[in-house]
């Protein structure tokens, strides 16, 4: 299809030094957020800045962009249904540290809850990874029917997906008599993130709040610590074969299996690594919160997670990584700021964030029509959206509109 | 990806691979017969089980069939020319249903009305709903797509997403977050009753509004000039170019078509459910879709066809009192099946084989 495509120059992977010092002041600003915030910050920025819970929020959602980024970015298959793992991901949190399953016994193995508790309370540890293991399995089953299809096509069955599951869950209630998810009513009294009484047993010179339930800066710290787990993982793969394989799907599916990609397996991949990250930031959403329930899987939050990959650069970690920690921010925390300043200045009484749906989607279409490629775009995609058009157009040189 | 490898190991796997397709499409084949005749089993044993709720349920069906038909006719429309999924078409019908209530209760006040003035208040309302949503929808293509045309193809699908918040949202912005509604406009007093249960003025006049409006459709697309230059700018966009047709107007012409038929949509929503919200054309708009693609895709019998058929499926699957998986799993039914279609029979019903351009 691109033929004629003009070479993009991919800069090498190497860093400036004033890019490398960026990243380090980053990180570190991120790293000590909690402490700044309860010092410095939440005295004089309180209204615009997000305390840590909502800080964790914030950096759970960026690393659902950037779980999402594999699939969209660098496979370029549009995901509409990327809530489907975030569910899956939930689920399996509640399925495996509540009381949920009480009847099967009590089975409580490094959980942070009191020995004998009914229900199955697994370590958080082990539940985040469970859940990771269960989206990424989910991601095949439904990836490996679908995946076949091309572009939009498969935009509007992943769409499908992202539909039939929350309904499965909300009517999981009743399968065959069994209660598997609560139905409706979601779930509630998962238990929280912490390293359970075994670990506490074992160190007795901490204290006890430490090694039990954790509280709000260890829950950021941890998502910090996926985030970072996701970009390096995300900068691995990009440069990888199997990176180079997905990028060449993007540009030209038909050549890529000519140069002997084998494209089911590699989106698969993709996608699958894509859930991975999806069901592993769910698992941690519902940790941190206690309880899920079907109302919080709806195709705006697919939708959401799919503008901060837009918003940031389809295809660039970095772009994908501030685009979802801004996006996430004005979600949670800049619109109520920015609207209670508007109310307060104006002596308005306005709900700014009951708009958010409108401003994303004028924000959608303005990026779209001026800067398709994204606030930091990847050197490739850019080369990529900017090529002039051709066989569609060989009409309009021959007589111009 | 072990190419070198990959190859040699392939090609001693040939003969064994080459059969694969065939068993597999004779299996599909076989499971879809036996799937068809399950279905056809149940309905029959429902029909003999009680009949008067299946012939209501079945009348039901024609009833929201006929809006899914109008709603799909624009999908498929657009697709088969720009083959770009206009997700903000749901939205376009919500719009219909919201203006066509702002017209015939809050400014004309249908519900106070009767007989020949509510026949007239009516019709104003519809020419008003058609006329905004052709309007809107030739907007967006405007604003939104025309840009884009010859973009890498996410970027007007992405848009289209972000049009369809747009538009939902603006209702809300106009309207506010909750339903809007008004009494019973007609009568559903019975013309005629089937083992007790009744048909009445309320479901007709979809009916009434929906095949005439069909007929003339295709009247306009196989007879006119305008519809023959869209047909020709979905067959091959540059060789219509070259033959002289203004290709950016039968674009357009297409979006108006596809939006009046939406704006009659929500129009006979309105009139039937007597009721609207923002988020309406959502749900109407994805199993608009579904039927398109059912019936195949860029073929508009076809999605007329699958319009109907999501609308039995629908209201089967919710008013039949026999082993029927209930309400609150129509929506994964209605999904499954399209999943099923999309990866088994991509062209549908009537369409032809789809060219595998990405």
């Amino acid at each position: 299809m691109r033929s004629r495509l003009r070479l993009p120059s991919v800069p090498p992977a190497t860093r400036t030094r004033l890019e490398r010092a960026l990243l380090a002041v980053c990180f570190c600003t991120l790293a000590l957020y909690p402490w700044l915030y309860s010092n410095y910050l939440s005295t004089t920025l309180t209204q615009w800045l997000p305390d840590t819970s909502t800080a964790f929020v914030i950096l759970a959602f960026t690393v659902m962009g950037l779980g999402l980024n594999f699939v969209v970015g660098y496979a370029g298959l549009l995901d509409l249904g990327y809530v489907a793992f975030f569910a899956a991901g939930a689920y399996v949190a509640g399925w495996l540290a509540s009381e949920q399953f009480a009847n099967a016994g009590s089975v409580v193995f490094g959980g942070t809850v009191l020995p004998k508790t009914p229900g199955i309370h697994l370590s958080p540890w082990l539940v985040l990874l469970a859940a990771a293991l269960f989206s990424a399995l989910l991601g095949v089953v439904i990836g490996v029917p679908t995946l076949r299809l091309r572009g939009d096509y498969l935009a509007i069955v992943t769409l499908g997906f992202g539909e039939i599951i929350p309904q499965f869950v909300r009517n999981g209630d009743n399968l065959g008599g069994f209660n598997l998810t609560n139905g409706a009513f979601g779930m509630n009294g998962i238990d929280g993130l912490g390293f359970g009484n075994t670990v506490h047993h074992a160190i007795h010179t901490l204290p006890s709040n430490f090694l039990n339930e954790l509280d709000s800066r260890w829950y950021y710290w941890t998502a910090l610590a996926l985030v970072v787990v996701t970009i390096v993982t995300s900068l691995l793969l990009r440069d990888s074969r199997l990176g180079r394989a997905w990028i060449a799907i993007r540009e030209d599916e038909d050549a890529a299996a000519a140069m002997g990609v084998p494209l089911m397996r590699t989106k698969t991949l993709s996608y699958a690594i894509g859930a991975f990250f999806g069901g592993a930031a769910g698992a941690m959403i519902t940790l941190q919160a206690g309880a899920t329930s079907p109302d919080a899987f709806s195709l705006q939050v697919s939708i959401f997670v799919l503008c901060m990959v837009i918003l940031g650069g389809i295809g660039n970690v970095w772009g994908v990584t501030l685009g979802g920690i801004l996006l996430a921010y004005v979600n949670y925390k800049g619109l109520f700021a920015a609207g209670n300043t508007f109310n307060s200045t104006f002596g308005t009484n306005v709900d700014i964030s009951q708009y958010a749906y409108l401003i994303y989607g004028v924000a959608i279409v303005l990026f779209m029509l001026v800067r398709p490629e994204g606030l930091i775009p990847s050197a490739r995609r850019r080369a990529e959206l900017v090529e002039e058009p051709e066989e569609e157009n060989v009409g309009a040189e021959a007589s111009p509109a | 990806m072990g190419t070198g490898v990959g190859t040699a190991a392939a090609s001693s796997r040939r003969p064994i691979l080459a059969l694969v397709p065939r068993i597999r499409s004779r299996a599909v084949t076989a499971l879809g017969i036996l799937l068809l005749g399950l279905v056809a089993f149940w309905l029959v044993e429902n029909a003999v089980h009680d009949i008067g709720q299946f012939g209501l349920v079945t009348l039901n069906g024609i009833t929201n069939g006929s809006i899914y038909a109008l709603v799909a006719i624009g999908y498929t429309l657009v697709y088969g020319i720009l083959e770009l999924i206009n997700f903000a078409h749901g939205d376009v019908f919500s719009w219909g249903a919201m203006i066509a209530y702002s017209v015939a209760i809050s400014w004309l006040g249908a519900d106070h009305h009767s007989g020949i003035e509510l026949f007239g208040i009516l019709a104003v309302a519809l020419l008003c709903a058609g006329a905004f949503c052709a309007t809107l929808n030739i907007a967006v293509e405007r604003v939104a797509y025309r840009r884009l045309r010859n973009a890498p193809r996410l970027a007007p699908l992405i848009t289209a997403i972000g049009m369809s918040f747009v538009l939902s949202n603006a209702i809300a912005v106009v309207y506010g977050f909750n339903y809007v509604s008004s009494e019973p406009l007609l009568s559903r007093r019975a013309l005629f009753t089937i083992e007790g249960q009744s048909y009445g003025w309320d479901k007709l006049i979809v009916l009434l509004i929906t095949v005439p409006t069909l007929m003339s459709l295709m009247v306009v697309v196989k007879r006119t000039r305008w519809g023959k230059a869209m047909r020709a700018t979905a067959q091959n966009r540059d060789a219509a170019r070259l033959m002289g047709i203004d290709v950016d107007r039968a674009i357009a012409f297409a979006f108006g078509i596809g939006g009046a038929l939406a704006g009659i949509g929500g129009f006979v929503y309105l009139v039937y459910f007597t009721q609207g919200r923002f988020d309406l054309g959502f749900q109407i708009g994805l199993f608009a879709f579904t039927a398109a693609v059912l019936g195949g895709i860029g073929n508009i019998l076809g999605a007329a066809l699958g319009g109907y058929l999501i609308g039995f499926i629908e209201n089967y699957n919710s008013g039949l009192t026999w082993h029927a998986p209930g309400p609150s799993w129509t929506e994964s039914l209605i999904f499954i099946l399209l999943i099923l279609i999309l990866v088994f029979r991509p062209h549908g019903l009537l369409g032809e084989e789809l060219s595998t351009r990405s």
